[in-house]
């Protein structure tokens, strides 16, 4: 949950503005401890769930609207792909292997840890706060002015200053908090409204969302968002620095020399 | 290190001790309470475990959504089976006349029911949706006898704590907690939409838990055995599809 590129002292302002005066040194990370360490478990069980949900999806990857779907229903849209059962009419002549028990297994394992993860880092974003310094923008920034600037740089590629990168731009706050606050939060609930289990005990879990192939068809739309996001994520992290932007998340001190 | 990152590391190093050993109370009350699956051993116990802890808390006594008699699917889909063997054929010619359910283990009687016998327990109906773990659904009225009435009439002992079930078909057999054999849902299905439950669908006796999975509710049932371990059952993982890679719960 905690995915980001650019960098923020822990201890807001404890670093001096002005990079020309900081020698090429080491200085402490501009994470904290908490934001590093749930960024990569986030990240390790991102991976898991993306790869044991494509393997889940290959068993049947049509995708339906309201409360049933099979393979005698008109699916609202299917993936152009072969499948793992031979029933599925995927316009495909072969069959793939199934690996839907493992798949599953690693989804949920993986899940769990995410979401465990996920709380730590709200709860403790919110107690730091984390959320208020480094999150939510600042009242100037939430203006067309704040956001021209902000998309013009992106647009032209500026690299941001020493300044700049020890604190989320405008547009990294509003992704984040999309991330953290919307699409997060829209993969589990639509996740819950898969299983018939859970739903049983609280069944406004799916019928909000119209049935359970709605939620199942919503949760890879989700996927696909927070699938999106990783690789602009990715991108902006090179373009910003690859290797000092992946040292600031790994190792405690991050080299002050050029970013 | 200054004083400050000592004190840190030492109050982690506490944290860390003071986890693992609410971990280990945590698994013996979880044990003694059924919270651990049979299949929470390897790498994805961990997980496998939560998931079947937390529903099983959360959803003892829930029951499954019930839907109008205008959303029943139709055409209804017959999933792929199995080869059908000889016994099953043989009994099949005779229009299922001869088709028994034996019933041992931990039970006051041993018994062998026909069908007609299970017909003559009330009979019950639920409108409800069979998800499969593949991503497809639909939905049809499962009528049957409550496994929890056929369980009544042989009598179960206090410390059962499965229901092992078994597919005329050897190497399909599932096996359930009390709680999901004891739900008001949990048929052995001998009815579907109004008719004969066909044989495409399980007929002439399936299991139907409608708060699992599709795979839980196993066709062509011969046979339960009510139990207090399933150590002795196979590879003692609970059922065929964990054996064979797949989650014994299947909640979700």
């Amino acid at each position: 949950m905690a995915r980001s590129e650019s960098v923020q002292g822990p201890l807001g302002a404890s670093f001096p503005s002005s990079a020309s005066a900081l020698p090429a040194t080491t200085v402490p990370s501009p994470h904290s401890a908490l934001v590093r360490v749930t960024h990569w478990i986030t990240t390790l069980c991102f991976l898991a769930l993306l790869v044991s949900g494509v393997e889940i999806v290959i068993s049947h990857p049509r995708f339906y609207w309201g409360e049933t779907g099979n393979d005698l229903t008109t699916p609202l849209f299917k993936l152009p792909i072969p499948s793992s059962r031979a029933l599925v009419p995927s316009g495909f002549g072969y069959v793939l292997s199934d690996q839907n028990g493992w798949s599953r297994y690693l989804h949920f394992q993986a899940a769990w840890i995410v979401v465990l993860t996920g709380l730590l880092y709200v709860i403790s974003s919110l107690v730091t706060g984390h959320l208020r310094k480094n999150l939510l923008p600042n009242k100037t920034d939430l203006s067309w002015r704040g956001f021209l600037i902000a998309i013009a740089n992106h647009l032209l590629l500026e690299r941001p200053s020493e300044a700049e990168a020890r604190s989320y731009n405008v547009l990294q706050r509003l992704t984040y908090l999309i991330v953290i606050f919307v699409l997060f939060p829209l993969v589990i609930w639509t996740g819950l409204a898969m299983s018939p289990a859970f739903v049983s005990a609280v069944p406004a879990t799916v019928t909000v969302l119209g049935g359970q192939q709605s939620g199942r068809t919503i949760h890879l739309f989700v996927s696909v968002s927070l699938v999106l996001f990783l690789f602009v994520h990715v991108v902006m992290v090179c373009f910003a620095g690859f290797k000092s932007r992946m040292r600031a998340m790994i190792t405690a001190g991050t080299h002050m020399g050029r970013t | 290190m200054n004083d400050l990152s000592r004190r840190k590391l030492m109050m982690t190093g506490l944290a860390a001790a003071a986890g693992v050993s609410g971990l280990g109370v945590a698994a013996r009350i979880a044990q003694k309470y059924g919270l651990i699956p049979p299949d929470h051993g390897g790498i994805y116990g961990l997980g496998e475990t939560l998931t079947y802890a937390s529903q099983r808390l959360l959803t003892r006594h829930s029951l499954a959504r019930e839907f109008p008699r205008s959303q029943i699917s139709k055409p209804p889909l017959a999933n792929e089976i199995p080869p059908l063997n000889e016994a099953f054929k043989r009994l099949q010619a005779g229009g299922f006349a001869d088709w028994r359910l034996s019933v041992n283990g931990m039970v006051d009687r041993t018994a062998s029911f026909s069908l007609a016998q299970l017909k003559s327990y009330p009979s019950r109906s639920q409108i409800t949706q069979l998800v499969c773990e593949e991503g497809w659904s639909y939905i049809a009225e499962w009528i049957g006898v409550s496994l929890s009435d056929v369980l009544d009439v042989v009598g179960i002992h206090p410390q059962a704590r499965y229901v092992v079930y078994f597919s005329i078909d050897p190497d399909w057999w599932e096996s359930i907690d009390m709680a999901d054999a004891m739900h008001p849902q949990t048929f052995l299905a001998y009815g579907m939409n109004g008719n004969e439950l066909p044989v495409g669908n399980g007929g002439p006796l399936r299991m139907r838990l409608p708060r699992q999975l599709g795979y839980k509710s196993v066709k062509y049932i011969t046979h339960l055995t009510v139990t207090d371990s399933l150590k002795g059952f196979g590879k003692g993982l609970g059922s065929a599809s964990s054996e064979g890679g797949y989650a014994w719960y299947a909640g979700i």
